[in-house]
């Protein structure tokens, strides 16, 4: 019987520009045998809600350059519990003051990731929580 | 899958819905049982395939259809089955067309969902049409189903869809390319997508000309009349369907309103050409082989152990057997276990 394959959301919420950080962890994971599905720029935190709703995504992935992330991920966060998906395993990559990080953990977002983290890491981390949950 | 959650799909229910996809997508008992207990809501919805090479604008086309489709004063309920190649080294896949979909992300009557070949040629993976039931089940009016990027042969999409719409750009190809067999002949409509580009009316007149010369020769339309083994079958249209050839540059919209009007024009066809119970029965028919073969495979699967495996394949690479006769070979001697 097939596995069942880990689906990944890679979403940009918010208004700027740079997805080059999005598409080299959305290839990395699909290079690990993910399943990804990438949004596009520009994304709402509804409209990611409710990618992840359709696409029944296990993980969802926000890469925020835009220093908005204060704002952003605790609306996204909000958004996917409303919509019933507040179980997924969220990341947040991008450009992320160290004195942020608590604050987002605390939100609910499961890890965050800077500038040059090995994509390997990232890979590691997704397949040992959906495997936790799995047994759990 | 319980009575309270088909009540709830049928209910409108979108993230019971997504679940049973996965369960459908991974061939789980629970997938399983889910398709049994749907089964019967199906056979409403207007299934159209979209197909054409990489970057035709498949995806886009299907935005701006959609859009279109969901400004009509019925406003149709629109399910959209994007499929994206997995690969083959890794397994992995990325999956996106909803890129292109940007406009359709906050209307509640449009569901899209992505999904991966996981190995499956022909330009559809395995649980597309499982996927078209549930969505059928779920109440969506239309569901369009958006191909890999085709080549010449993935063609799989005609045995699900009732109206296949195939995707060109101009420039792909000159009369020679346009009379080979393949993707062109399963058009129930063509679309030059990107007509602002040059070479787009050579592009419509070596389609046409193509269309036009099929007809004289059989008087009837490619794949409609062909393949048919079923009584029903016997009946066929008086007047045949002639594909248009349409000029769409679906990121303006342009030319959608037209497409919208060839699809109807096309159901409209279908339905009092008896065509689409036809259709219907040649569909059904497919998906009673894919299962037989599929519980076959199973079958063999179970029975067979890797180490009679091995040792027969031993001998077909010393060239002792012939693939065929070790088939053979092997079917026997599980029928006797």
């Amino acid at each position: 019987m097939p596995e069942k394959k880990i689906r990944v959301l890679i979403a940009k919420p918010g208004l700027d520009g740079h997805d080059r950080g999005a598409k080299v962890i959305a290839r990395a994971l699909r290079d690990d045998g993910m399943e990804v599905i990438y949004t596009g720029l520009r994304q709402t935190p509804q409209m990611i809600a409710e990618a992840a709703l359709q696409e029944d995504v296990d993980v969802v992935g926000l890469s925020i350059l835009s220093g908005a992330h204060n704002v952003l991920v605790p609306q996204v966060i909000q958004k996917l519990r409303e919509v019933g998906k507040g179980d997924v395993f969220i990341f947040v990559g991008g450009i992320i003051p160290q004195a942020d990080i608590p604050g987002l953990l605390q939100a609910g977002v499961k890890k965050v990731y800077g500038p040059g983290t090995d994509t390997r890491e990232v890979c590691q981390d997704i397949r040992a929580a959906i495997a936790e949950r799995q047994q759990a | 899958m319980n009575a309270q959650e088909v009540k709830n799909l049928i209910r409108g229910d979108r993230l019971t819905l997504s679940r049973i996809l996965s369960q459908v997508e991974s061939q789980s008992e629970a997938g399983r049982q889910a398709l049994e207990a749907l089964f019967p809501f199906t056979g409403r919805a207007h299934k159209i395939g979209i197909t054409g090479a990489p970057g035709a604008g498949k995806s886009s086309l299907v935005n701006a259809l959609t859009r279109q489709l969901r400004r009509q004063p019925d406003a149709p309920k629109v399910a959209i089955i994007a499929v994206d190649p997995t690969s083959p080294f890794s397994g992995g896949a990325l999956l996106g067309d909803r890129v292109r979909m940007p406009d359709l992300q906050r209307d509640p009557g449009v569901f899209i969902r992505s999904m991966a070949t996981r190995g499956a040629l022909g330009g559809l993976a395995a649980a597309t049409e499982a996927f078209s039931q549930v969505f059928d089940a779920a109440g969506y009016d239309i569901i369009l189903i958006e191909t890999v990027g085709a080549g010449q042969a993935e063609v799989e999409v005609v045995n699900l869809a009732h109206t296949t719409i195939v995707v060109d750009t101009p420039g792909t190809g000159d009369d020679i390319q346009a009379i080979k067999a393949g993707i062109l002949e399963i058009a129930d409509i063509l679309v030059i997508n990107k007509a602002d580009r040059p070479g787009a009316d050579q592009s419509v007149r070596y389609l046409q000309a193509m269309l036009e010369m099929g007809y004289a020769r059989s008087g009837t339309a490619g794949h409609h009349a062909s393949e048919t083994v079923n009584s029903v079958a016997a009946e066929k249209p008086a007047e045949p369907w002639l594909p248009p050839v349409l000029k769409t540059i679906a990121i303006e919209s342009q030319g959608i309103e037209d497409l919208l009007g060839a699809i109807q024009a096309h159901r409209k066809f279908l339905l009092e050409s008896g065509t689409w119970q036809v259709k219907e029965r040649q569909a059904l028919q497919k998906a009673i082989q894919r299962a037989i073969a599929q519980n076959l495979m199973d079958f063999w699967e179970a029975k067979i152990t890797p180490e009679l495996f091995e040792a027969t394949l031993q001998s077909v690479v010393e060239r002792k057997l012939s693939p065929e006769s070790a088939a053979q070979y092997l079917l026997q001697t599980i029928q006797g276990l």
